[in-house]
């Protein structure tokens, strides 16, 4: 009994361990996005408890002042909820196509569509600017909502395909004999069926698009009124690479959303991600 | 939305609409007003002086909306025509979009680029394999694919590793739920973000000045010389790796977590009635049963170092011998405006990431059946 009562605390405190360097590195940014330049510079975040001095100034600055990080929070929140839901409804779409309809073609058109998966999007960059540029598209919420659809929709349908042609074989031959169309056996019976595996792409989708760096700044451009977030802290290291102080602070306003949908959706982040791999 | 086309006409209008010409009028005119309300939101989205918050909620709205839409009326289209016709068709509305936008977004500038690989900077003389040849022969290149071996083999390793450990550990102990939370919350974090937290882990101040990086820090209390962590390689790259574990750990760690879970009972059960230690049936039963799951989420990440960008340009900029392919190309395609050259290596990038694929989808095919 004794051993075992051992080998639970060193368990524990092996924990506890982890826990405190997983997080340490947040924290410091934590607190350093409450002092002043001048602390900043002079001294490591962890002596600044003894210090005190803490402020808002930094995100007072950051959020109204020139960097115009709130512009910057709605042009991402602008370009994430359309580049999130667009793709999983066409992915949703094709997904139930590809499982549960008919027609000549199917199986290379599915095979075409899986194996694009290999496609990293770094390749398509150069081409689709060009495309866009040709047809005046750039610069323009759509183009960036149709390039993340694009990027996200081999995974999306792969994921979805999983889950939905794994639903009972019955469900849809007792809505046709009830005589549901296609559409409606889809819209009404489907989709909400499909909740867990959608939410999970749905969290997936939100990361990759809110974190993103690369297709917001290719697709709608760097300046000002259109920046995204990631752009605008990627610019704040380059052009004030010695205001950290400022950094820090944005930063952490661009952390709190996906920081917040994924604590509150995390379940189904799981749940869904395994419906694809685990049956039942 | 459904209902709004589909709402059934009042009665005079329900025969009207009945008739053969009323029918082929109606079928015209509906997708002609989708198409307008659309264009008019594009317009309105393009050059609109409203207040931005205006402007965002009408983007969304008519971004969702617009798909949602399009599906609407394509679907409503096809219910007009013989039911021959209508059932040959249907599909190609469920499955054309997604085929369409794949097409135009990575089928298309796959060859594209393919085609680009084989000629010279400016895309106008035939090069045959040079590029390839240069890519695997330049000294700086070499280095950006010796790194971005380093980063698949360690970054992988690892975080799929440790998540493991860490499911296994946390699972016995009593701080779990915490644990959990805590250690997969970076994956919520950007690279951006969590370069800017890396930053004041691994600064670096020449020796006699106050050390704002944790790690240089620690090293003083115990006397050590601070050291600068990102110029000398290849410790730099390994320690932009390890940013990329602490943010990936944490998902490997509840995937596999889930699988644990599903480990059945009676099996561990049987297994300690035979006599097997903790650590033998951990090797012996619970990881071949949890195999796949590992080897999903070990492709999942390989796939990520592969194409890994956004750390290694927020930290280095590829400065002190970072480099990797994806930066490469960058720095090929943009800088330097060598499309040719550029276009080669993000052709290696994609065999690269085929095998792991393959890999990765034969597990599931496996699996499925």
């Amino acid at each position: 009994m004794r051993k075992i009562t051992w080998s639970r605390v060193a368990i524990n405190l092996t924990v506890l361990f982890l826990i405190v360097v997983w997080t340490v590195p947040t924290i410091g940014l934590f607190v350093t996005s409450f002092r002043d330049k001048q602390s900043i510079s002079n001294s490591g975040w962890w002596s600044a408890f003894g210090q005190g001095g803490f402020s808002l100034d930094n995100y007072d600055k950051v959020l109204f002042g020139g960097d115009g990080l709130a512009t910057a929070f709605l042009n991402t929140l602008a370009v994430t909820v359309p580049a999130v839901v667009i793709p999983i409804l066409i992915a949703a779409f094709a997904a139930y196509g590809f499982a549960w309809m008919q027609f000549p073609g199917r199986r290379i058109l599915f095979i075409t569509v899986v194996g694009l998966l290999v496609v990293p999007l770094q390749i398509s960059l150069i081409p689709v600017l060009k495309a866009y540029l040709a047809i005046n598209l750039n610069g323009t919420y759509l183009a960036v909502w149709l390039a993340h659809a694009g990027f996200g929709l081999a995974l999306a349908t792969y994921l979805l395909y999983n889950y939905i042609s794994q639903l009972p074989k019955d469900l849809m031959e007792s809505a046709s004999i009830d005589g549901a169309s296609h559409f409606t056996t889809f819209t009404r019976l489907i989709l909400p069926l499909s909740m867990p595996a959608l939410a999970s792409f749905a969290i997936f989708q939100f990361l990759w698009v809110w974190n993103d760096l690369l297709v917001a700044a290719t697709f709608l451009g760097t300046s000002g009124d259109v920046a995204v977030m990631t752009q605008r802290l990627v610019s704040m290291t380059g052009t004030k690479g010695q205001d950290w102080q400022l950094l820090t602070a944005g930063a952490f306003v661009s952390m709190i959303v996906p920081v917040f949908v994924f604590l509150s959706l995390q379940r189904f982040f799981v749940r869904g991600l395994l419906a694809g791999s685990v049956k039942g | 939305m459904q209902q709004a086309s589909a709402a059934p006409p009042a009665r005079g209008i329900g025969q009207v609409l009945a008739t053969g010409v009323g029918r082929v009028v109606v079928s015209i005119f509906v997708p002609i007003v989708a198409f307008i309300v659309l264009w008019a939101g594009f317009l309105f989205l393009k050059d609109s002086g409203a207040p931005k918050l205006v402007i965002v909620l009408v983007a969304i709205v008519w971004g969702i909306g617009g798909v949602a839409l399009l599906y609407v009326v394509a679907n409503w289209l096809t219910e007009k025509l013989p039911s021959v016709w209508h059932r040959r068709i249907l599909p190609f509305v469920f499955v054309g979009p997604a085929v369409a936008i794949l097409t135009f977004y990575l089928l298309v500038p796959a060859v594209l680029t393919a085609w680009s690989s084989l000629f010279n900077a400016n895309g106008k003389a035939f090069v045959g394999l040079d590029n390839y040849v240069y890519s695997f022969t330049n000294p700086e290149m070499v280095t950006a694919i010796r790194n971005n071996v380093l980063w698949l083999v360690i970054g992988t390793l690892f975080s799929t590793g440790m998540g493991l450990a860490i499911a296994v550990l946390v699972e016995r102990s009593r701080l779990d739920r915490l644990a959990k939370t805590l250690i997969f919350l970076p994956m919520a974090i950007s690279f951006v973000g969590a370069s800017v937290i890396w930053r004041f882990v691994l600064s670096f101040q020449p020796e006699g000045q106050p050390q704002v990086g944790l790690l240089n820090a620690i090293l003083g209390t115990f006397g050590i010389s601070p050291v600068s962590w990102l110029t000398g390689e290849p410790l730099n790259t390994i320690l932009l790796i390890v940013i990329l574990i602490w943010g990936q750990t944490g998902f490997a760690m509840v995937i596999i977590g889930a699988a644990l879970k599903g480990v059945p009972e009676e099996m561990l059960e049987a297994g300690r009635i035979d006599g097997a230690s903790e650590w033998q049936s951990f090797r012996k039963l619970v990881v071949p049963a949890i195999w796949p799951t590992i080897v999903t989420v070990a492709t999942t990440i390989a796939i990520l170092t592969l194409k890994i960008y956004d750390i290694v340009t927020a930290m280095t900029n590829g400065n002190f011998n970072t480099h990797v392919i994806a930066t490469m190309m960058f720095q090929q395609a943009f800088t330097f405006q060598d499309s040719g050259r550029g276009a080669a290596l993000a052709i290696i990038l994609l065999v690269g990431v085929m095998p792991v694929i393959w890999y990765n989808l034969r597990q599931f095919r496996g699996r499925a059946i």
